[in-house]
């Protein structure tokens, strides 16, 4: 039991009338250690994000476990889930849209340490203390998501995500709307902080270069199911699956 | 967000639209104070009877003339402020409040609640008004209290309609998921993320319902459902007067002109608040 995270047997099923019942993500299962930055890769739709949006609680799923550091979190609600929170957070793909329009960002970073009964003193030296830490001057706390630019904005929503000090972090393709560059930047910063803090790391993405660059282990994921699973050089020097054989010659 | 434009000419018509909104929020501001200190605006005690000098032409002293009990029509149609403005403000008031409450509700709770409720609602908005209100003067009698009630049953349902669909646009945004993983209860997402970013159209249409609502209320007045005589209600005013329009015409000349004055204010300050709070024209 010394996983940080463990997956078992998630399932999301979609149903609609009229149309038959569609798993998004199909009976996937893995564990993720103290530490450890695990990748996932796949294509779009092969149901990275709705696995990412289960084990946030932020949709319910049809089926199976989420333990999160030894607790079982799949059915938690209200408070329970609030406290749960403090070990998990997120990154998300689209950093301006991850902030909300009519406030500023430092309001938005300090939203969980308010909500964790921080005063306002305290709430605000953090605040500045956190940009400063994610490459950011302390004054970015006064301005709106539109006045920054997307990377910056990634940086703030990093610090918003570390603001509790999680044990998880799970970014969904949380480079994926910046450029090549700033992606680079990105992850510097997250190995930064990842050794500082000793965060495990769930890593979304489609780009397998940079999960090979960043990743101690990878998953493949294609039509909801997870068709293969190792360190990423292997998977991409010697790949298993047919899916991920055409991945890989994809990119070559 | 939007991207904000560059382009000039944006700009000089936005300073336009704030000169509007300072103009046409003053004169509403004025129709209010009015309405709250009629008692001390009038010329003379709008209910003291003077038969002597009954339907009297304007002249110095009685500037609107006077009606067939000789009662000043200027003080009249000043005190009639408290009722027709204030009535319709609070009207206005309640129905945005409730509707917005019930939107958001259905919005984000979802499921058979909302379907139930939003049934309803579509119930609602498929009854004319004035009939509407008949059937509850009918019922509960008339006067200016069921004619509110009446007009609040069936203004809700529009603004219960946009919060809704606001709501549920608003609620798969990632800041919303952010704020949920930040720990945030429902109470406080609704407060602090929801509200603060639907609130601009509902408060539009507000500002836009306050002249339909000042006619309708004043319909209704007219009508005979709803502020009973002596009571000086604009509406009520027109319709005392209406069979003296032939041989005394002015006689319905100032509650008339008191109704298209505030009408026309109050639905050019809601044109005014919709271009101020258009994001196109918006430049920060």
């Amino acid at each position: 039991m010394g996983s940080i995270l463990s997956v078992d047997s998630l399932t999301k099923v979609f149903t609609r009338k009229g149309q038959p019942d569609f798993a998004a993500v199909d009976h996937i299962s893995f564990e993720v250690d103290p530490g450890e930055c695990l990748g996932i890769i796949g294509e779009s739709g092969s149901g990275k994000s709705t696995a990412a949006a289960m084990i946030t609680r932020l949709i319910d799923p049809t089926e199976g476990r989420i333990i999160l550091d030894g607790q079982d979190i799949t059915r938690l609600r209200g408070r329970q889930l609030q406290t749960a929170y403090r070990k998990m957070q997120m990154v998300f793909q689209t950093p301006t849209e991850s902030f909300d329009p009519r406030r500023t960002l430092g309001d938005g970073i300090g939203e969980s340490l308010r909500n964790y009964g921080h005063c306002r003193a305290e709430v605000d030296r953090r605040v500045a203390q956190l940009l400063e830490q994610c490459g950011l001057p302390a004054d970015f706390a006064r301005r709106y998501p539109h006045q920054v630019s997307g990377g910056q904005c990634q940086r703030a929503a990093i610090a918003r995500a570390i603001a509790i000090k999680p044990k998880l972090l799970i970014c969904d393709e949380a480079t994926s709307a910046l450029d090549v560059t700033i992606q680079r930047e990105i992850l510097a910063l997250l190995s930064d902080l990842r050794r500082e803090m000793n965060l495990s790391i769930l890593f979304i993405c489609h780009d397998i270069a940079l999960v090979q660059q960043f990743c101690d282990r990878v998953l493949v994921m294609y039509k909801g199911r997870i068709v293969e699973e190792g360190v990423p050089d292997e998977v991409i020097r010697n790949p298993q699956n047919d899916y991920t054989k055409r991945l890989i010659e994809s990119i070559l | 967000m939007m991207k904000q434009p560059t382009v000039r000419p944006v700009k000089i018509r936005r300073d336009t639209v704030r000169a509007r909104l300072i103009v046409f929020g003053i004169l509403a501001v004025l129709l209010i104070l009015c309405s709250l200190f009629s008692e001390y605006l009038t010329p003379c005690d709008p209910y003291l009877q003077d038969l002597s000098n009954a339907k009297a032409a304007p002249s110095a002293q009685h500037i609107f003339g006077t009606d067939r009990y000789g009662r000043d029509m200027l003080s009249r149609v000043i005190v009639g402020t408290r009722t027709s403005i204030f009535s319709t403000l609070l009207l206005v008031a309640v129905i945005t409040v409730i509707g917005t409450v019930i939107g958001v509700f259905c919005g984000w709770h979802g499921g058979t609640i909302d379907t139930v409720l939003m049934r309803i609602s579509d119930m609602f908005l498929a009854f004319p008004g004035l009939v509407f209100a008949l059937a509850v003067a009918g019922v509960l009698g008339g006067g200016l209290h069921n004619a509110i009630f009446a007009l609040a049953a069936i203004s809700w349902p529009k603004y219960a309609r946009i919060a809704r669909s606001q709501t549920l646009s608003q609620k798969e945004t990632p800041w919303l998921m952010a704020a949920r993983l930040s720990g945030s209860g429902t109470v406080k997402i609704l407060a602090k993320h929801i509200l603060p970013n639907i609130i601009g159209p509902i408060l539009v249409t507000s500002m836009l319902d306050i002249g339909t609502m000042m006619m309708e209320l004043a319909g209704l007045s007219f009508l005979g459902l709803g502020a009973k005589p002596p009571i000086a209600e604009w509406g009520s005013m027109m319709s005392e007067n209406r069979a003296l329009m032939t041989t005394v015409p002015w006689i319905t000349m100032a509650p008339g002109l008191a109704i298209f004055v505030s009408v026309m204010i109050f639905n050019l300050l809601g044109d005014t608040v919709r271009d101020y709070a258009d994001p196109k024209t918006r430049g920060r």
